[in-house]
């Protein structure tokens, strides 16, 4: 072939490649552009502020807001420690070429594959039925108290869930801590766990908070694994019990899309409870990537 | 004679153990404390991933053990063809009726097609972009377009769901004259939008692992820019790309709420994109609330369980070895 038939085909492939690009581009931008057209009308101080009213024709999605919080506060409270440690372990404490810490990396890995609703099975057999029964005839309860989907139950599950979110941008964070850091702490007569302490997690914060805006990102979202561990389509009271059941964004997104007896009226609804679950995950993320390039800038700037 | 003498002295000597004031051993003790902890946490997460297939495989086990789950589901009603009246179907998954028929089949085949199609979008459109994106993108396109990507990530697929069954299924069902809003395609669709981040982000760490010396020395050979792209780079990254590809496709095999929501659920086993498709995690969804506790259906929703484990299981293994064969072998050619 000629060298200019090749270039030009070359081009036009390219092009195409350009166009895989766009189209990519332009999905995110359809579903921004239809989801805020359509919800931002309905998003109101009354919307965020009330609970449903009317069999979910009116009225706000506060309990649901409140619930999606709730949910991922406990969820976070439990998988920062353990995902941080865990990365700690795996960076810092591990011996060079341990079999143990290649263990873990690929647990954490296969963790991350795992389907989101094998995650629900998962709390529903394990938290509810095995701690949660065992817990009940521990603490002598006569009627199930702990043995019932929950807040907790359904925290713990999301936890589990995002343990390798938190783990993997836990240790790219610390990955990104200048080794010399740590020598010269070391030198200067501190303890492994003192340099940890006061030097490398404080070094490493930037990118171990975005490993927990990640997570809380993820957990928001994800309603698969809430579905038989707690979350519940209407309740009037705030969930106020670890063992309460609770409102959330995404189930409740669910709920009314999949079975409104009126579609059309739950509608506009729908949609403004959409904009606020997306606005929720997107300011989370922004977020996220905003501490993540000012670290990888700082950390390509020290080396 | 005299090396074993040497030796058996300086066995009877004492070591000369470091003197360590009672601060420093304690100091030492608190270091060796802290560090056992540390350890130990780092067990969660093997402790996890066996916790959770003990505790789903656990529930589904009844299938196999109890009497009267045996007999209502046991394997070949699951797996083979049933006698039925002539006229119906010989698969049939609907295991709340009076007689219970229990054949996976047709879930195998709904999760199948919604995956095939997700795969049929989401492959080129993931590959083509990271190929443009670490390739022939100008570097500020490339910045713009990362953040896109992860903000698609970002999406919570309950949203693709949400998005699939208010928007895009009237668009689906004029263009492609379908009689159902509700079909295989519109889930596959859905489902390429939530595995499309996956498959470009990792095939783009692929790409950008291939030195760049491949690219100077078949640019500096007369090569053109796509000649270069296409057969230097690209099959250098092939096992990452393909390792992308599988892990798409674990995605999408569990992807659970895009599925329930567009697919319409109906057990039917047809070829047609147009027919309604019910997938085995879709199935777990919609049916466990209902459940009773220990009933055979409950242990089938279980199993179905076990099996999706199974399937992510094996493929994120196949995608893990392909991603390190890539990184050996390109370590490997730099040097």
């Amino acid at each position: 072939m000629k060298h200019g038939t090749r270039r030009a085909v070359g081009l036009a492939l390219t092009s195409l490649t350009g166009l895989a690009a766009f189209i990519i581009i332009a999905m995110l931008g359809i579903i921004l552009f239809n989801v805020v057209e359509n919800g931002a009308g309905g998003v109101t101080w009354t919307f965020l502020s009330k609970p449903p009213e009317d069999g979910m024709m009116g009225g706000g999605i506060f309990p649901a807001i409140f619930g999606t919080a709730a949910l991922t506060l406990l969820m976070t409270v439990a998988v920062m420690p353990v995902g941080v440690l865990t990365a700690v372990y795996l960076h810092e404490y591990a011996p060079p070429n341990s079999l143990f810490a290649r263990f873990v990396r690929v647990a954490v890995v296969n963790l991350a594959g795992v389907p989101s609703i094998v995650f629900g099975l998962f709390g529903l057999g394990f938290f509810i039925l095995f701690v949660g029964q065992g817990m009940d005839r521990a603490l002598g309860h006569e009627e199930m108290y702990w043995a019932q989907p929950g807040i907790l139950w359904a925290s713990l599950t999301l936890a589990v869930l995002t343990l390798p979110v938190v783990i993997v941008s836990t240790e790219e964070a610390l990955r990104a801590v200048p080794m010399d850091h740590r020598t010269a702490s070391l030198a200067l007569g501190a303890t492994q766990s003192q340099t940890l302490g006061r030097v490398v997690l404080p070094g490493a914060l930037p990118g171990i908070l975005t490993g927990a805006v990640l997570a809380i990102s993820r957990g928001a979202g994800e309603v698969a694994p809430i579905l038989f561990t707690g979350a519940a389509y209407f309740l009037p009271d705030l969930p106020t019990h670890l063992n309460s059941q609770f409102m959330h964004l995404g189930y409740h997104t669910y709920v009314m899309a999949t079975q409104s007896p009126d579609v059309e009226a739950t509608r506009p609804l729908l949609y403004s409870t959409v904009l606020v679950l997306l606005l929720l995950t997107f300011a989370l993320n922004l977020v996220a990537v905003i501490i993540r390039t000012r670290t990888r800038r700082k950390a390509a700037g020290s080396h | 004679m005299d090396r074993q003498a040497i030796m058996e002295q300086g066995l009877t000597q004492p070591l000369v153990a470091p003197l360590l004031s009672p601060a420093a051993r304690r100091r030492q003790l608190r270091e060796k404390v802290i560090a056992g902890f540390i350890t130990l946490m780092a067990f969660t997460g093997i402790a996890a991933l066996i916790l959770i297939i003990i505790f789903v495989a656990k529930e589904a086990l009844a299938l196999f053990t109890e009497p009267e789950a045996r007999h209502e589901a046991s394997l070949s009603k699951m797996f083979l063809a049933q006698d039925v009246a002539p006229g119906r179907p010989p698969f049939r998954w609907q295991p709340v009726s009076k007689i219970p028929k229990v054949s996976m089949i047709p879930l195998f085949v709904g999760t199948l097609k919604t995956t095939a199609v997700s795969m049929l979008v989401a492959v080129p459109l993931g590959v083509f972009g990271a190929l443009f994106a670490a390739e022939f993108a100008p570097r500020r396109l490339r910045e713009l377009l990362k953040p896109v990507i992860e903000l698609l990530a970002g999406i919570p697929s309950v949203v693709l769901g949400f998005f699939a069954l208010m928007v895009m299924s009237t668009v689906v069902k004029e263009a492609l004259g379908f009689d159902r809003p509700l079909n295989a395609m519109l889930a596959g669709l859905g489902l390429a939008l939530a595995i499309v981040p996956v498959i470009f982000t990792v095939s783009e760490d692929a790409l950008t692992s291939v030195p760049r010396s491949y690219r100077e020395a078949s640019l500096a050979l007369g090569a053109t820019p796509w000649e270069t792209a296409w057969k230097v780079v690209l099959p250098a990254a092939a096992p990452g790309i393909l390792a992308a590809c599988v892990l798409g496709f674990g995605r999408a095999i569990g992807e659970t709420m895009i599925v329930l929501m567009a697919s319409g659920n109906a057990d039917v086993i047809s070829w047609s994109l147009g027919d309604s498709a019910r997938s085995l995690s879709a199935t777990i969804a919609a049916e466990m609330g209902e459940v009773v506790v220990g009933s055979p259906h409950y242990s089938l929703l279980f199993f179905i369980g076990v099996q999706l484990f199974i399937f992510t299981f094996v493929l994120n293994l196949i995608a893990s070895t392909w991603t390190r064969r890539v990184v050996r072998k390109l370590t490997g050619g730099a040097t």
